[in-house]
């Protein structure tokens, strides 16, 4: 098997503090400590978990919009984590990004056709002005925007149209991945299985990967091929769809799926409620950081920080328990499953 | 109020049918260009008009019938105002309408100079310091310094450094405004860059000196120019104080404070001859906070009346 497209070894993010007097560096933020990935060509990896785990940090991370604290970011083979601005732009082609608001991820003042422009413009895609045009237009069709309304500006759209514009923005670079961070989490719910359904089309066409953060878990298991599960920095859990979803093996990933709401009128369900606040990243928990709401927590969590292990095919997991043991409920799914129900898609 | 009858499909018994609204949108008529846009911001539209009469009166004031506005007639001094002298005579004979036309020569060209200076200056200032972060420090304790001396007080100590003249009224006045700009286009600057457009366009290999023309450039000259605007009002206000207090432009060179400052010790008895020069002082700095009002309701979309 070819390398993978995106490796991430064991990247750190750490952001200064800055307090008292003369800003001194009083402190730091583990906003990202220690992540580890890969993505295949064409595949979908979710990066899930809650506001604040780091999860956009690692996105960000992989743009390369700041300087990473320690760790590798590998694209095909070259590590881009160090490249100097100059050898940075052939990078910057292959990796794009969606982002959350769809608002404020276009500029107010520019025409769709020149925000659509400026990345084929930078990375010299086009040769001619006429190659140009014809670039802006196709990538129009491509995201199912009428040609007409190329002259407007960002605030005469709707929200699914501006990402749209988004979306079309980032393809118009020719990438080979695509950050979407938290791509649909601000649109409507008609209009995010609209955006959702055109990612998946863009993505079987181009044969993009998609690193896909999202805390929306009924779109991550729409859409996604594999799950990783980030809980105050780290990466918990990740495995594919199919094993994350039935069979978690990490506490806080049945946690946090029990938390999905079922759209099924009637249906029993047993969240597992975890106690107390996520701890702050300032001052993260010896051992496993998950150890202050874990339900199973015993005495070596608190002293000694699980390993990031091989558990089955394709299966990560960071916990010391080797199964979970079962909470009254419904055995198996942490999701009760009604009646003659039929999987999504 | 008639009911629609173009409805074919015949009405059940007992279902009444809403009288057709009058077509509220119809009447919203977009208005585009720039008298669509004074026609929809009449607070812009007025204060532009006076303040254009009061450029027209500086540039024309030697065909408005004045004549030499230093030419003394001890004679006639201290004339009330009549027909020979429309706004009354000074100490020394001078005809007062002549000098106040005059007058608005200099206190035009101070603020609109001090606007444009101090704008240009303190944009330049603003975007280094919400750029280079090793800068911003220093750059900004600087300011925070600058700001710490009351703008008249600052500019009277720099004018006490030079000769008085108009220039250096200019620069004094300059100096004393720049940091209020700078702070305004740094904290714009810096809100700027952490927008995801910006990201985005580093993203899509956009480098640092087109992300500052292209994004963020563009997005920081609405609120400067409505700073601009308040800017042009203080300079005016501040070049009368200071010539008021023999500060600033010389008494050779008839300015709206000199004018009041030479009408002080009559005041009681002659008052005409500080309430012309004032008056024009009052209506000027008006009309130029009318057009800074009226900018910020109209560029800012969150104050927006009447859309």
């Amino acid at each position: 098997m070819s390398a993978p497209l995106l490796q991430v070894n064991d990247l750190k993010k750490h952001f200064p503090v800055r307090g008292g007097l003369f800003s001194r560096k009083s402190n730091w933020v583990y906003a990202v400590d220690g992540v580890s990935f890969e993505v295949e060509r064409g595949e979908t990896l979710s990066l899930v978990g809650e506001s604040g785990c780091g999860k956009s940090t690692v996105g960000r991370a992989i743009l390369r919009l700041f300087d990473i604290t320690a760790g590798q970011v590998v694209l095909d083979g070259q590590r881009i984590d160090g490249l100097s601005p100059r050898n940075l732009l052939g990078m910057r082609r292959r990796v794009q990004v969606v982002f959350q608001d769809p608002f404020s991820s276009l500029n107010p003042r520019m025409r769709v056709r020149d925000i659509l422009a400026e990345p084929i413009r930078n990375f010299g895609l086009a040769k001619s002005s006429a190659e140009l045009e014809a670039r802006v237009l196709a990538l129009m069709d491509t995201v199912r925007l009428p040609r007409d309304v190329l002259d407007r500006r960002p605030h005469e759209f709707s929200g699914g149209q501006r990402q749209r514009i988004g979306i079309a923005r980032a393809l118009a670079a020719e990438p080979e991945l695509i950050v979407c961070d938290e791509a649909v989490s601000a649109l409507d719910v008609s209009v995010k299985a609209q955006i959702v359904n055109l990612l998946q089309d863009l993505q079987r066409e181009f044969g993009l990967a998609l690193l896909f953060i999202s805390h929306d878990l009924a779109i991550v298991e729409h859409m996604t091929h594999r799950v990783a599960v980030m809980y105050l920095g780290k990466i918990v859990e990740m495995a594919p769809k199919q094993t994350i979803f039935s069979a978690p093996k990490h506490p806080y990933t049945r946690a946090l799926l029990s938390a999905v709401p079922v759209p099924e009128p009637g249906a029993t369900r047993s969240p597992t409620v975890l106690k107390g606040d996520v701890p702050s990243p300032i001052n993260p928990p010896s051992g496993c950081r998950f150890h202050t709401r874990c339900p199973f927590v015993f005495d070596r969590c608190r002293t000694e920080e699980p390993e990031f292990r091989l558990a089955g095919d394709g299966e990560w997991v960071a916990c010391h328990l080797d199964a979970l043991p079962e909470l009254p409920g419904p055995p198996g799914d942490p999701r009760p499953v009604p009646p003659n129900s039929t999987p999504v898609e | 109020m008639t009911v629609s009858t173009t409805n074919t499909v015949p009405v059940p018994p007992g279902l009444v049918i809403a009288p057709q609204l009058p077509d509220l949108l119809a009447t919203v008529e977009i208005r585009r260009g720039v008298l669509g846009f004074l026609r929809n911001h009449p607070v812009v539209a007025i204060g532009g008009a006076l303040l254009l009469c009061l450029v027209l009166i500086g540039i024309f004031a030697p065909y408005l019938g004045t004549v030499d506005p230093t030419a003394l007639a001890p004679a006639k001094r201290t004339r009330a105002p009549s027909a020979d002298f429309w706004f009354g005579t000074d100490a020394l004979g001078r005809d007062i309408y002549s000098r106040v036309l005059y007058g608005a020569r200099v206190s035009l060209t101070v603020g609109l100079s001090v606007a444009l200076l101090a704008s240009l200056a303190g944009l330049a200032i603003g975007l280094v310091a919400g750029f280079v972060r090793w800068a911003d420090g220093i750059l900004m304790r600087f300011m925070d310094g600058l700001m710490s001396i009351p703008p008249i007080l600052l500019a009277v100590a720099l004018m006490a450094l030079t000769r008085g003249s108009v220039g250096n009224v200019i620069l004094a006045i300059t100096v004393a405004e720049v940091p209020r700009v700078t702070r305004l286009v740094r904290g714009v600057v810096l809100s700027l860059r952490e927008q995801p457009y910006v990201d985005a366009a580093i993203a899509s290999g956009t480098r640092t000196p087109m992300i500052i023309l292209r994004h963020i450039l563009p997005n920081t000259l609405a609120p400067m120019l409505v700073q601009a605007t308040y800017i042009c009002a203080s300079a005016m206000i501040v070049e009368s104080i200071l010539s008021f207090i023999g500060a600033g432009t010389p008494p050779t060179i008839p300015s709206w404070g000199n004018i009041m400052a030479e009408g002080r010790a009559l005041w009681q008895v002659k008052p005409f001859i500080v309430f012309f020069p004032a008056a024009f002082l009052s209506v000027t700095v008006l009309a130029v906070n009318l057009v800074g009002d009226g900018l910020r309701d109209a560029l800012d979309p969150r104050m927006a009346k009447g859309l």
